[in-house]
């Protein structure tokens, strides 16, 4: 009986032991949700600085990373039923709209975005908004841009530089295909991105900024038509092996040539660095071809906005780390070397120590952010409604399968069908 | 009144007794024994069972629900759902028709006095079942792959046949899919066949040898006899598994599967109920499977005779 007592006393002692220290030190936990490896990275990074310039308000960061889906589940779950939920949490453009319906849960960020709102990309901010609250920071602007595998190119005798249109687009594939083994693109047919930078590009979307339903209009039917024509009437294009950008299977059959070039924005720079090793010096960034004399060149697309939710042990802390993390001009200059991302402060685009050799100019080549600042007033925003989560599931599901995989349906069709759909979940 | 009876006989008990003497009544312990069973699943099953009823008649946001009566039951029967009960019903077909007669035919032959190393191929067939399904999925999506270079076609051109794109038609899809679960719940599916021929008569089959009976006889009017208790609770079990089928089709394609060929009722609860963060809708499918499943079930039992009294 004794011993028994004595040995509870002494595991209560352990037990209890690390917590005293704990408290001596005095940081506060925040936990941190991410379903990207790089922007746990960039957290913890973010932490370090942090507790240099604020030792008595230090944070001992927990920054967990779980697949795409389950981390969206888990969270608006957690949020739903009132506990389980992280400090701060990454949200995806796509998913924001599950979070912003009913008592929203989650913290505006109005007295720390307000006074840099000046030198941001408005447009970024106003995607996470609701009645003129903010409630997520992004991550970047997300610019479309193309990228040219130059040694294809060349070999098929094509100027990069003289691509000025889709249609000179277009011809230059005919040029590629005929010259060369590799197609001139690969475009997703299990993910949306291709086809919304292109009618993005042309101040289209899939929903009106009314929100109304604009799927099925006629710049957009003309879009698909024409990615489905190089596909399957003049066989310069494939859809993406794997289904989609990011698939181990495309990393492959882009690496080894597969394709002379791929529309995607240009957080996808890291992308080419972590997964395609072979093209390192080969790749050109260029801005996307225009549709028409003067139209845009490139478009906002993708984004993931940091969140404080509204269950934060101390949400003033919160909110503090994340200006301190994603809206400070340090944290811009990071953004864009730690991450390759185009940051959102414009004001850093050309200063110095972006400017700075790093990795991401030694992939690709110096004049990334002239690039940029070329294009800067060239990329719309798109339009996120509740029923974008709905939208991007009929698309990704029905709509490019079966025009750009299967080439069962018109892109005509496929549209009409999938705006009805979208239609019918509006009640 | 029994509790009272029994008290009434405690009287005559010393004091300390009375106490426990209803632990030793016929009629109360019994009920005591599985109170922990009952109450978990009161707890665990029931009041979440109840909370999804009442969830399947209303809007959930987070802080705001409406009641919104039928609403969510008149959108459940839409081309959507049926195409997911479609994909759900072939798929239990497939799998409760392979897993239980393969499973059969093997657990025979590993049974078999003439069959050698039969304790390795017992090990080996059940390791399948040890693998999380997140890492079969990656491999088979690998196997599958819709490249020259993938095993599967490149196994397919050693009969000429050309590449397929086996996550994108319909057929290989569900092919996938079938074959995931196969693999996977084979060797459990054996496990319970051998523990089960193990209880065979064997003085019976030694009798009907003796009276000239034939291999396939044996096996008719002997062995299946005997196990068929257990071949209707494996194909209950796996009917019930069938129509709750998640994961191989969430590793498949797990956002969405192109043209909904992979797309089942448990994903489509899971699509609609979170990832479009519609609940109550969630909710009023779940209970319309709930039914779905229990009817079958009973259908299924009934026809197998399981409601009948042992003799």
């Amino acid at each position: 009986m004794n011993k028994s007592i004595l040995a509870f006393a002494a595991s209560a002692v352990a037990l209890t032991a690390p917590q005293i220290v704990m408290a001596e030190s005095d940081p506060t936990t925040l936990t941190f949700w991410t379903f990207q490896q790089a922007h746990a990275t960039f957290f913890e990074d973010a932490t370090e600085r942090w507790n240099e310039a604020n030792p008595n308000r230090a944070i001992d960061m927990n920054a967990e990373v779980y697949p795409y889906d389950q981390m969206h589940s888990n969270l608006l779950l957690a949020l739903q039923s009132g506990r389980g939920a992280p400090d701060l949490a990454d949200i995806e453009i796509r998913q924001i709209s599950n979070y912003l319906q009913g008592d929203v849960p989650l913290v505006p960020l109005n007295d720390v975005v307000e006074p840099v709102l000046d030198d941001m990309v408005k447009s970024r901010f106003d995607i996470y908004s609701k009645d003129g609250s903010y409630y997520g920071v992004d991550y970047h602007v997300g610019a479309s841009v193309m990228y040219y595998n130059e040694e294809i190119m060349d070999q098929a005798g094509v100027d990069i530089d003289s691509i000025e249109t889709w249609d000179d687009y277009a011809a230059a594939g005919e040029q590629v295909v005929e010259n060369t083994d590799a197609v001139m693109t690969t475009f997703e047919s299990g993910d949306i991105f291709s086809f919304w930078i292109m009618i993005s590009q042309q101040g289209s979307d899939i929903f009106g900024e009314d929100g109304s339903v604009t799927l099925d209009n006629q710049t957009n039917i003309d879009t698909l038509q024409f990615m489905q024509d190089m596909i399957y009437e003049q066989e310069i294009a494939v859809p993406a092996p794997g289904g989609d950008h990011h698939s181990e299977e495309f990393f492959g059959y882009m690496n080894n040539g597969g394709a002379a070039s791929v529309m995607m924005p240009m957080w996808y720079m890291g992308r080419f660095l972590d997964n395609m090793p072979d093209l390192d010096g080969k790749m050109q960034i260029r801005p996307l071809p225009r549709w028409e004399e003067g139209g845009n060149r490139s478009a906002g697309m993708g984004g993931t906005g940091t969140v404080v939710t509204n269950q934060s042990v101390d949400e003033q802390l919160s909110k503090d780390f994340l200006a301190f993390a994603k809206l400070t001009e340090e944290a811009n200059i990071r953004l864009w070397t730690v991450l390759g991302f185009d940051p959102l402060r414009h004001d850093v685009w050309d200063s110095e120590a972006v400017q700075a050799d790093n990795a991401y100019y030694q992939y690709f080549h110096d004049d990334i952010f002239d690039i940029l600042l070329d294009i800067r007033d060239e990329i719309s925003g798109v339009n996120i409604t509740e029923l974008t989560p709905t939208a991007q599931q009929v698309i990704e599901t029905n709509t490019l399968y079966s025009t750009l995989r299967s080439d069962s349906m018109s892109a005509e069709e496929a549209l009409t069908q999938a705006a009805d759909e979208i239609r019918n979940r509006m009640r | 009144m029994t509790l009272f009876s029994q008290t009434g006989q405690a009287k005559r008990e010393p004091q300390t007794k009375v106490r426990y003497s209803f632990l030793y009544s016929r009629k109360i312990a019994p009920y005591l024994f599985i109170s922990p069973f009952i109450i978990s699943i009161l707890i665990l099953y029931l009041y979440p069972f109840i909370s999804a009823v009442k969830m399947s008649f209303e809007r959930v946001l987070p802080g705001q629900v409406f009641f919104v009566g039928l609403d969510n039951y008149e959108r459940v029967f839409n081309p959507v759902f049926f195409r997911a009960l479609q994909n759900t019903s072939v798929y239990v077909l497939l799998t409760v028709v392979i897993l239980t007669v393969i499973p059969l035919i093997l657990a025979l032959m590993l049974n078999h006095r003439l069959t050698r190393f039969s304790n390795f191929f017992r090990a080996a067939i059940f390791i399948p079942a040890l693998t999380s399904v997140v890492v079969a999925g990656t491999v088979f999506r690998l196997i599958f792959g819709e490249s020259d270079q993938a095993l599967a076609n490149q196994f397919l051109s050693l009969f000429g046949a050309s590449a397929l794109d086996w996550r994108y038609g319909s057929a290989t899809a569900m092919f996938l899919m079938v074959a995931m679960a196969s693999w996977r719940w084979m060797g459990v599916n054996i496990i319970y066949f051998l523990a089960a021929l193990q209880t065979v008569n064997k003085d019976l089959e030694e009798a009907s040898q003796m009276d000239g009976a034939n291999a396939w006889q044996r096996f008719r009017y002997v062995t299946l006899p005997a196990i068929k208790p257990i071949i209707v609770f494996l194909v209950t079990i796996s009917i019930i598994n069938g129509f709750r089928m998640f994961e191989e089709s969430y590793v498949l394609w797990e956002t969405s599967s192109p043209g909904y060929i992979g797309l089942t009722v448990v994903r489509y609860i899971y699509q609609q109920g979170i990832r479009n963060n519609d609940m109550g809708f969630g909710a009023a499918v779940g209970i319309i499977l709930l039914l779905i499943i229990f009817i079958v079930s009973m259908i299924q039992l009934y026809a197998t005779g399981a409601f009948k009294r042992e003799d």
